[in-house]
């Protein structure tokens, strides 16, 4: 099968590579690129262990074709630290105990950090919804809500 | 009432040593938060290969023909495996956990739909899904068993025909091809006796649902053999990994020496990853016979349709009473769909797990439990999802009888679990069924929730809103769990005992390295055990490392499931620090020029007693025991503990829902969630309560939406997440903890385990709430799932959707 060169910003970095027209963008970040922090758990966008971000949305990367990030920004879980540290969602979520088994973690975190992006201030009830295309089987999600809400104080304050 | 900072529960800054206690944070997170876990899709080897399987489209067919010449031809494929390729080396057909074999590739016949037929190995995961299509198989359909009920019929088609005539089976005779075994408890006569005299009596049918624990990470390994050396390394999802080196070295010949069982990170295990299955026997194989690691992962379609479901127990619950309610005897039949292969992961004795706990938190005189095992066209397992083998159905068919006695009385269902109750004096209690309850406060819990939820309040609430002709229910569990299996002198896996195991082993600086036969799948053992450790031998729970899951490293132990780690790792832990102790206490007597005696320990040092600033803290002993020790002492500090439990520790609870139902769309809303839980002496309350919010909420996902329905076919419905229930934040409730502290008698720190109690505890009350919500028209039992639709139909039954003025 031919292949397609495609390129685009990888927390930050210029990533290359060359994929075949239906691989998917989860297996190339995976796979091709070696970040192991964006899982694979249901391939029908259901459980949400693969969601990254991608121009400033939160995808379901096992539903996305690799070529329709080329040239795009990707965010993972891997780019959410920074020289200063981890992001306040990542504290929020040790603090608060909102992960068990940690395989949704990483991509509960970067929905977390889109959500806070696009509603810095929300209710229960809206990260409860904003929340919804992520599944975990460990928490009960309660504490998950708690280091949300921390995490939005955080920045908010900053 | 969120206890998560109450005064009893240490925030971690007030404690030095992070010891037993303390809401100390975990130390596991900070690998998972950075995308830094290890989990089994993660790990990649040179030259490795990916196995994909060619499953059956038929639930039960005979294979008449497999080519798999396109699929060979297909660039980037090196195998394509079958049974008859297996057949040489005997390993087309593999030994369950429950004395039945289970076909490893399907060999002549397909028992189950999505059964493993055969296997592509190929460059990479797309090339092998390609070749997968290119495998031509021809069938010819058999007649299909789906209904349980029908399975020991006359005229039912017969399954298993390598079992045809070989009527001793593992645990019985079996009494017809589909039979696997009849098992009972407790005494029939006696219990029959009380029956027929009894002032009241009542029974329900009741069936709990075929389910799935579908963890999001999905099973898979990566097998590798290096021809050079003959060893064999395996990384694989496994909650067991000592058993299934056992496992895989009787199967394959290879010296348990030289093979390696690697549990990385798992991501959630709920009892779904502790069986062998056909994907790891035939990527072992596949790696000897290429000389290349293979890597084998499900997707999720091939998760909920193959590998360990649970549940499938079509019960009857029958109590005997006075005209107070007082419960004279109890009788349970239970006909258990094992599916097609007997691949139930109990205790070698108890093929329907622990279910004789089932006369629950009560004094119940006599007893009897019938449970009989069949075999149907579906996939094998049985035992799984937070568990406890089998509590979960033991408590439900308990519980629900309860309630069903209390409504025929007209007694609330408070006060007849209070009538009813084996009382605080009488522990240790032998039941009826023989166990030997070892602790218990069953009234006070219930009392605390009670007045907690102003249960009364609630009623008169309900009361109001019935006069309204609105839907309100409250429901109430008080639930007895049975964990921590088990003693060595009923309890094996495959003939080896479910001790469980430490190893610690003190540095000269005084911190810690400590290996542990269970593993974490999220329960934070990296975080608890050093907390144990911590407590006992007074060094901080941060100097303190961790390590599970790799067979050549870890001591022999049985794995984490059935709540096991604490009350049977968690024992061996603190008996094992408890000798380093003792060997220290010599240490610091020689060191400080007195006898043993002179000596008393206070939190990280031994003191001589009555002479202050006479001291040697355990850091000053841990390097003296590499250099100045007692004469004829050998050198070093490190202990290991096999533990083997002297009985179950027994966990219990009281829950209490609210729920509101909408009379036109049937349609629930959790208003309330209150769970008491007493799991003994608390390690880490922060962990305690995650994990009882986890195992509500799949209790939540039982009880209202999962199930996996099959169709006349056999065809699975409901076997991707599109149809099968999971719930999402929206969904979820809120939930409210509380507790009480029984330690249990015989644990060296009086813990319990607490993992699986929720789960058990909480699928009974939503039952129970829903079924209250409709009691005052004469409901009794409605079966799960509660679904919106299912209690719409019940809603139209009853004529309570039409719209009036």
């Amino acid at each position: 099968m031919a292949k397609h060169h495609i390129s685009f910003n990888l927390n930050g970095k210029p990533v290359e590579a060359l994929v075949e027209p239906r691989e998917l963008l989860v297996h190339t970040i995976r796979e091709n690129i070696q970040l192991t922090g964006t899982h694979i758990g249901c391939e029908t966008s259901h459980c949400g262990v693969c969601t990254v971000d991608l121009n400033g949305k939160s995808v379901k990367s096992c539903t996305v074709l690799a070529v329709q990030a080329d040239g795009g920004d990707v965010l993972t879980v891997e780019g959410l630290a920074t020289a200063e540290g981890l992001h306040a969602v990542q504290q929020a979520f040790v603090e608060e105990h909102g992960l068990q088994c940690g395989f949704c973690t990483p991509a509960m975190l970067v929905r977390a950090y889109r959500f806070l992006q696009d509603n810095p201030d929300p209710s229960e009830d809206e990260i409860r919804w904003g929340m919804s295309g992520n599944l975990c089987r460990c928490t009960g999600y309660q504490n998950i809500i708690k280091a949300v809400q921390s995490a939005a104080k955080k920045l908010q304050q900053a | 009432m969120d206890n998560a900072n109450d005064a009893n529960n240490a925030p971690e800054q007030d404690d030095p040593i992070k010891g037993v206690g303390c809401a100390r944070k975990r130390k596991e997170d900070a690998r998972f938060i950075q995308g830094k876990g290890n989990y089994v899709d993660d790990i990649k080897m040179p030259g490795m290969l990916f196995a994909d399987m060619v499953r059956s489209p038929y639930a039960h067919a005979r294979i008449k023909s497999i080519n798999k010449e396109k699929a060979l031809a297909l660039p980037g494929v090196h195998a394509v495996l079958t049974a008859d390729d297996l057949k040489p080396l005997n390993l087309h057909w593999m030994p369950t956990l429950a004395g039945d074999v289970q076909a490893v590739l399907a060999d002549e016949k397909v028992h189950f739909q999505y059964q493993e037929v055969a296997v592509v190995v190929a460059d990479n995961r797309y090339i092998a899904a390609d070749a997968i299509e290119l495998v031509e198989v021809e069938y010819e359909e058999l007649p299909v068993l789906v209904d349980a009920h029908k399975a020991m019929d006359d005229d039912a088609p017969i399954l298993r025909e390598d079992l045809v005539g070989k009527m001793d089976g593992a645990h019985s005779k079996r009494v017809h091809d589909n039979h696997i075994f009849n098992w009972q408890a407790g005494d029939k006569d006696a219990t029959d006796r009380v029956f027929e005299q009894a002032e009241v009596t009542v029974k329900q049918d009741m069936y709990y649902p075929r389910v799935h624990p579908s963890p999001l990470e999905t099973c898979g390994c990566v097998a590798s053999f290096d021809k050079v050396n003959e060893h064999l390394t395996v990384y694989i999802t496994s909650q067991a990994p000592h058993v299934v080196r056992t496992v895989v070295s009787m199967l394959s010949g290879i010296p348990e020496s030289k093979v390696r069982i690697v549990s990385p990170d798992i991501g959630g295990g709920f009892g779904n990853k502790v069986g062998v299955y056909p994907g790891y026997v035939v990527s072992i194989v596949a790696s000897i016979v290429l000389g290349v690691p293979v890597k084998w992962v499900e997707n999720r379609m091939e998760h909920l349709s193959t590998t360990a479901f649970a549940r499938d127990y079509h019960m009857t619950g029958e109590i005997a009473a006075d005209s107070d309610g007082r419960i004279k005897a109890l009788r349970v039949n239970v006909l258990a769909d094992h599916g097609a292969f007997d691949a139930c992961a109990d205790p070698s004795k108890f093929p329907a797990g622990l279910m004789h706990i089932c006369t629950g938190s009560y004094d119940v005189p006599v007893a009897h439990l019938n449970v009989d095992g069949v075999y149907t066209n579906k996939a094998p397992g049985g035992v799984a999802y937070r568990c406890s083998f089998r509590v979960t159905e033991a408590v439900y068919v308990i519980e629900r009888t309860m309630d069903v006695l209390a409504q025929k009385l007209g007694i609330d269902k408070a006060e007849i679990r209070r009538r009813n109750f084996i009382k605080a004096e009488q522990f240790p209690y032998q039941t009826a069924l023989g166990w030997e309850i070892d602790s218990g406060d069953y009234h006070t819990a219930l009392e605390k929730v009670l007045e907690a939820c102003d249960y009364e309040g609630l009623r008169r609430e309900q009361q109001e809103k019935r006069e309204k002709g609105e839907l309100m229910g409250i429901g109430l569990v008080t639930f007895t769990e049975i964990v921590g299996a088990g003693p060595t002198r009923n309890c094996d896996i495959l003939g080896v005992g479910m001790f469980d195991s430490a190893e610690i082993r003190v540095h000269p600086t005084g911190s810690v390295i400590a290996r542990m036969g269970t593993i974490t799948q999220g329960q934070g053992h990296q975080t608890t055990y050093a907390q144990i450790i911590a407590s006992e031998l007074g060094i901080p729970s941060d100097e303190i490392s961790i390590e599970e899951g790799d067979t050549d490293t870890a001591p022999y132990g049985l794995g984490t499931y059935g709540s096991r780690s604490t009350p049977v790792g968690g024992a061996a832990t603190a008996v094992a620090a408890r000798k380093i102790r003792a060997k220290a206490q010599k240490i610091a007597a020689h060191l400080l020029e007195v006898s043993e005696q002179d000596l008393e320990w206070d939190v990280d040092r031994f003191k001589v007693k009555g002479v202050p600033g006479q001291e040697k803290t355990m850091k000053e002993i841990a390097w003296a025991a590499y250099n100045d020790r007692p004469e004829g002492m050998e050198p070093g500090l490190e202990a290991v503990d096999y533990y083997d439990p002297p009985n179950f520790t027994y966990p219990f609870g009281t829950y209490l829902c609210v729920v509101d139902i909408d009379k036109y769309t049937g349609v629930t809303k959790v208003r309330r969630f209150y769970a008491l839980d007493d799991c003994g002496t608390r390690i880490n309350p922060m962990i305690i309560e995650g994990q009882i919010h986890g195992g509500l909420n799949e209790g939540f996902a039982v009880a209202m939406g999962q199930e996996l329905p099959f169709d006349e076919q056999g065809n699975i419905l409901g076997n991707t997440l599109m149809d099968y229930f999971i719930p999402t934040f929206v969904e979820t409730p809120k939930w409210e903890t509380d507790y009480t502290v029984t330690p249990s008698p015989h644990h060296p720190i009086g813990a319990k385990g607490v993992a699986e109690s929720p789960h058990v505890g909480s699928i009974p009350t939503f039952t129970s709430a829903i079924v209250d919500a409709f009691s005052h028209l004469g409901t009794t039992h409605l079966d799960m799932p509660h679904n919106a639709f299912r209690l719409w139909q019940h809603i139209r039954e009853l004529g309570l959707d039409k719209r009036t003025g």
